[in-house]
């Protein structure tokens, strides 16, 4: 809770003015609210009986509550203005935050996390934590003030009275704590299934094609009802007891008007002797202040419920906010224009400690060198990728770039200097022309189309109904092919130092493929690359072949010299021929 | 959409008519209130005093008793139809055809699904608590205060009147703004969930900066639509407050004047201005209820926009074909995503005998997948005739044909869910054994054992597995369903040349079913029975393969290309 609150301050620190404004005029209007119904008292004391009734000071006091209502009117508008205004900025801050910090998180954090349970933090968490803080700054202030203001006049009518009221206060008080903490357990629950429902529901829609391929939709929808059943009881008894802080509010209302009316009355009565003077009509507004008293009270667990609510949302805000991020060394540098002499020393690494992946691995890859990784599916080929880019550190061992442990660089300058395709192809919602220059964004539509060209992606893209400006849409428009090479023409924007390529032509025709290889060849030159593949013919002339086993690497040569060896290489070479 | 309230039907009566009664009780408070006044004070009947005050607490707890099963029947209600709705609107988006998904994206029946459906809930369960309790409360002020007198009372009609037109000018106002922040909303989600799925993209290629610029500039358009729609909507408040305060001191002068004139009493004078009070009271709390009902409407229009998309294929009563010689034959086909758009497939026609494996080749875009989506109907030919066991596809009905195709994609596609459970969407009755005899043939019985079996658990996008175990997988998973035609898009292009031959064979082997394979390379169709060629939707060469590598210039060079140097 401590913890929670300071995180908010940090966010409500910077919407300090309208949160003083707000405050200000809610206060404003909360005064004026209570003190209008007095001079429109005094109005009707003058209407006594027929020809006695005073037009002069119905005039006056016409004019006086005239202006206090303009002002409140005014107050009440600002205080909503700004109320929405900080909310809204609140809200726009944390999402921006989250953002920022996904970018900083390490990739195993993103690997371990169901994208929809994180996509739902940044989404409806922090709608809900808006919710809650809308609700709950703007009653809240007015609800306290309200309460504040009724007990003084209160007490100026009748002490004995009011001291009861105050008594019987912390009934209330202690209905309301009983109600928020089940509240509180049954949100949590609630937030809980509802993550779950959205995580499921995200990987269906996902991939709804495949489940409608596979006549799948009865047993998704089996499936989605279980966990909607789930969610039904849960939200059914969260909801619930959500909306039992009004009628309890309410009850103890009662109980303190019951009070007053039953003291009020034996005051007049003179019974009670220690509050004398009480006349009908002081009984009849200090009833009336007693609604005004509690009412505020209803208003004030109204926004327990929401604020309950907005704190269990806003731990899952935090949770994601303060996870470790993955963080350059404090006195690291920037790598600037690197050579490209890569060395890999006695590397250790797996993602999970109980099964080693990649076991004391050794290499020296001088600038401009190719080299290929080869081996069969699952050896290890991608975590290397993944350690040469540092999505992954280094268990034991180290990597150095010109020299440099990679863990003394940045980690934006250590990857921008390495070009990297991927076997899956990631497109996002825009242009093809900003999809290219997504490594360059300043770059102009001549670079993008000639990058474009290298890789022979312009006449395909040319065929689009808008050309570089189409829209690709989250699927379907184009086939993984053109994908692929929306993704290449990306490295060959930037025509980084390094390369990574990761079975990356897997998904292309050979013809086209041939062409990619002649362009990726203009490209590595003089640069150091790495390439990944299954097919051996494409890496046949590489440099230094890496034919790796079980996270380690078995054989190391030229085409030539392993094919001499009649290793494992040789084995795997030939298998692919026939 | 009312047809959710299906089996809620009695709590959503009951839960408004307990609330009614709540109020109802509350009306008679401050006749017992006048009670002590006029007799226990007058007399002073102490007794009397306190037995009305008894009175008072017990009217509070029986009110309290009303209350909370309101809101049960309400929470219940308003819970549970929302989850009816969730149910339909999965089951709506599960069930629509490739093109519906293509156009109503992902990431916006996410929304549909998330804060749409709660912004429903949320407003029927205002509705159902509020429903009878304000206008009634509203309505039986004004009743009063006309009995009280006439005179002075019809400026109470004249004040509700006003009061309602600033209310709908309000939510008119708001409604086409909250519109749009649900847009702007949608945006949002779906820049986030980008950004998710492309993390590592992203990083390669230091985008983190321009993505986090992009997140900010369409969070601050959001946050523009909210405050302008937040602004409009903070308006109502204040308006309605003037409105009632004005016609109090209306009421003044015009009370002031019949109390001169011995039409009215002061004590009337204040029961009217009472009614006022009440009124305004009541009415701020209506037109809040009205303005979470008008979010929820809108939200519920978005919901059953969807509910209402009607599919837009119709499937035939077919359930088995007829005699034939052919399994699958193509007449003449032609496939255009889009009006305007250029033929994905252009007049093709081919046959394939059962049995046949038959290759389909060609460059990136010319319309392989195109072509073989037309045979399960996942889209429909603009033109010509897909036939399939010597029935046009669109006889059949939709379970026949998809348990006879069978496709497995570009994109390995695993759940989140056990071995055992990715594989049974093949078919759901399929046996332990029947699986494994799957994993055999898909050459993946070793990733599973090496897995820890059958219950072993992938997680989501088989992020535990490479991108050769997880089509493996997907092979598996289709071979389950024993179809009578499986269709390899490319997809086995993670595996080594070793494993990918074995697959083949494998496959040959151990089912008898048609194979039609596509493929970028011609080692992977070499050995087909018949190859079909295709180059910008056209079939330009069909044949075995030294049929085509002497008679089709398209087909030798990919030949070539592919190392066929040996």
């Amino acid at each position: 809770m401590k913890g929670t609150l300071r995180f908010l301050g940090r966010y409500i620190a910077k919407v300090k003015l309208p949160l003083a404004l707000g405050v200000l005029t809610t206060l404003v209007s909360v005064g004026l609210t209570l003190y209008t119904p007095v001079l429109f008292g005094r109005a009707i004391d003058e209407m006594v009986g027929v020809g006695q009734v005073d037009f002069g000071v119905i005039a006056t006091l016409s004019w006086q509550t005239a202006v206090m209502i303009a002002v409140n009117v005014l107050c009440q508008w600002v205080s909503g203005v700004c109320f929405n205004n900080l909310t809204f900025r609140i809200t726009k801050d944390m999402r921006v935050d989250m953002m920022a910090k996904l970018m900083r998180l390490p990739l195993s954090y993103l690997d371990t996390h169901r994208q929809g349970e994180t996509l739902g933090r940044i989404t409806s968490d922090v709608e809900t934590v808006a919710d809650g803080l809308l609700m709950g700054f703007s009653q809240l202030v007015s609800g306290v003030a309200t309460i504040l203001a009724t007990l003084v006049f209160m007490f100026v009518i009748n002490w004995l009275i009011a001291l009861a009221v105050v008594v019987l206060t912390p009934l209330s008080l202690f209905v309301a704590r009983f109600i928020a903490r089940r509240i509180h357990s049954g949100f949590a629950r609630q937030a809980e299934t509802r993550a779950k429902q959205t995580g499921y529901v995200n990987e269906m829609f996902t991939h709804q094609k495949t489940v409608g391929a596979y006549l799948g939709e009865a047993r998704a929808a089996k499936e989605f009802e279980e966990i909607n059943g789930e969610w039904e009881k849960v939200a059914t008894k969260a909801v619930f007891y959500s909306s039992l802080t009004n009628p309890s509010t309410r009850l103890v209302n009662a109980i303190v008007y019951a009070a007053v009316a039953a003291l009020g009355a034996l005051s007049v009565t003179g019974t009670l002797s220690l509050a004398e003077g009480l006349t009908v009509g002081g009984m009849s507004i200090m009833l009336s202040y007693a609604n005004q008293y509690t009412k505020p009270f209803n208003e004030i667990s109204g926004v327990i419920t929401e604020l309950q609510n907005a704190f269990v949302c806003c731990d899952r805000v935090r949770e994601l906010l303060d996870a470790a991020e993955e963080t350059d060394e404090p006195n690291a540098t920037r790598l600037v224009s690197p050579r490209g002499d890569i060395d890999v020393k006695d590397v250790s690494f797996a993602y999970d400690p109980h099964r080693p992946l990649i076991e004391h691995l050794d290499l020296r890859v001088k600038a401009g060198e190719r080299v290929a990784i080869v081996g069969p599916t699952g050896c290890g080929k991608t975590t290397l990728i993944n350690l040469l880019m540092r999505f992954y550190d280094v268990d034991k061992g180290e990597i150095d770039v010109d020299g440099k442990d990679i863990r003394t660089l940045t980690r934006p300058s250590l990857r921008y200097h390495y070009g990297m395709v991927l076997q899956e192809t990631w497109i996002r919602h825009a242009t093809v022309a900003d999809n290219i220059a997504i490594g360059k964004p300043d770059a102009t539509r001549e670079e993008i189309e000639q990058a474009a060209k290298e890789v022979y992606a312009d006449s395909f893209i040319r065929r689009l109904p808008q050309g570089y400006d189409t829209v690709i849409e989250d699927d379907g428009s184009l086939s993984v092919g053109q994908k692929q090479l929306l993704c290449i023409a990306r490295v060959m924007l930037i025509k980084p130092p390094m390369l990574i390529l990761d079975e990356a032509t897997s998904s292309i025709d050979t013809r086209t493929e041939i062409k990619i290889q002649k362009a990726f060849g203009t490209l590595m030159q003089g640069k150091t690359s790495f390439v990944v593949a299954h097919r051996l013919q494409t890496v046949m002339d590489a440099d230094v072949i890496l034919v790796m086993k079980d996270g380690h690497v078995v054989e190391t040569g030229t085409h030539d010299a392993l094919m001499a060896q009649r290793g494992f290489y040789f084995t795997l070479f030939n298998s692919g021929l026939n | 959409m009312l047809s959710y309230f299906k089996g809620y039907r009695l709590q959503a009566f009951l839960a408004p008519l307990f609330k009614l009664s709540e109020a109802l009780l509350e009306l008679l408070v401050p006749l017992v209130v006048a009670d002590i006044i006029d007799r226990g004070v007058a007399d002073h009947d102490t007794r009397y005093i306190l037995w009305r005050a008894a009175l008072l607490v017990g009217i509070a707890v029986v009110g309290f008793g009303f209350a909370v099963t309101a809101q049960w029947f309400s929470a219940k209600t308003a819970v549970g139809y929302s989850a009816k709705l969730k149910s339909a609107l999965f089951g709506t988006v599960m069930g629509l055809s490739y093109r519906q998904m293509d156009e109503v994206g992902v990431s916006r029946m996410l929304t549909r699904m998330g804060s749409d459906a709660m912004q429903v809930q949320n407003g029927i369960n205002m509705f159902l608590r509020l429903l009878l309790r304000s206008p009634f409360v509203v309505f039986g002020a004004l009743v009063m205060a006309l009995i009280v007198d006439p005179g002075t009372a019809w400026l109470l009609a004249v004040v509700i009147p006003v009061l309602s037109v600033i209310v709908a000018g309000v939510i008119v106002g708001c409604l086409p703004r909250y519109r749009s922040v649900q847009q702007n909303l949608d945006e949002v989600t779906r820049l986030a969930s980008e950004n998710l799925s492309g993390a590592r993209v992203v990083r390669a290629f230091a985008g983190e900066e321009e993505e986090k610029r992009k997140f900010d500039r369409q969070n601050r358009l959001l946050m523009f639509t909210q405050k302008v729609a937040g602004h409009i909507g903070a308006l109502l408040n204040p308006l309605t407050y003037l409105v009632v305060n004005g016609g109090i001191i209306a009421l003044l002068w015009v009370g002031g004047l019949r109390v001169d004139h011995g039409e009215l009493t002061q004590g009337q004078t204040v029961a009217i201005y009472n009614y006022m009070a009440t009124i305004l009271v009541e009415l701020v709390k209506l037109a809040n209820l009205i303005l979470t009902v008008t979010r929820a409407v809108a939200s519920a229009r978005r919901i059953s926009e969807v509910l209402a998309v009607e599919p837009d294929q119709t499937f035939g009563t077919a359930t088995q074909g007829v005699e034939s010689p052919f399994a699958i034959r193509y007449e003449g086909v032609s496939l255009r995503y889009s009006e305007g758009a250029a033929d994905a497939v252009s007049d093709v026609s081919f046959e394939v005998m059962r049995g046949e494996t038959v290759g389909i080749v060609g460059s990136t875009g010319s319309g392989k997948t195109s072509l073989l989506s037309l045979l399960p109907r996942f889209y429909d030919p603009t033109e010509g005739k897909v036939l399939l066991d010597g029935l046009d596809v669109k006889e059949y009905d939709k379970e026949t044909l998809r348990r006879k195709v069978h496709v497995v994609g570009q994109q390995a596609v695993v759940f989140a869910d056990t071995v055992r459970g990715n594989l049974l969407w093949g078919n759901p009755a399929a046996s332990d054994e029947e699986l494994w005899q799957a994993l055999r043939i898909a050459q993946a019985e070793d990733v599973v054992l090496a897995k820890g079996g059958l219950d072993a658990f992938l997680e989501e996008g088989g992020r535990n597995l490479s991108g050769g175990q997880r089509q493996r997988l997907s092979i598996a998973r289709a071979l389950v369903g024993k179809p009578s035609v499986l269709i390899l898009d490319d997809s086995s292009s993670a595996l080594d040349n070793a494993t990918d031959k074995a697959l083949r064979e494998a496959i040959k082997e151990g089912t008898d079913c048609t194979l039609l394979i596509i493929s970028q390379r011609s080692t992977g169709v070499k050995g087909a029975d018949k190859i079909l060629v295709l180059d910008d939707g056209l079939a330009v060469g069909w044949g075995t393969h030294d049929e085509l590598l002497s008679s089709c210039a398209v087909y030798r060079e990919i030949y070539q290309a592919t190392g066929g140097v040996r």
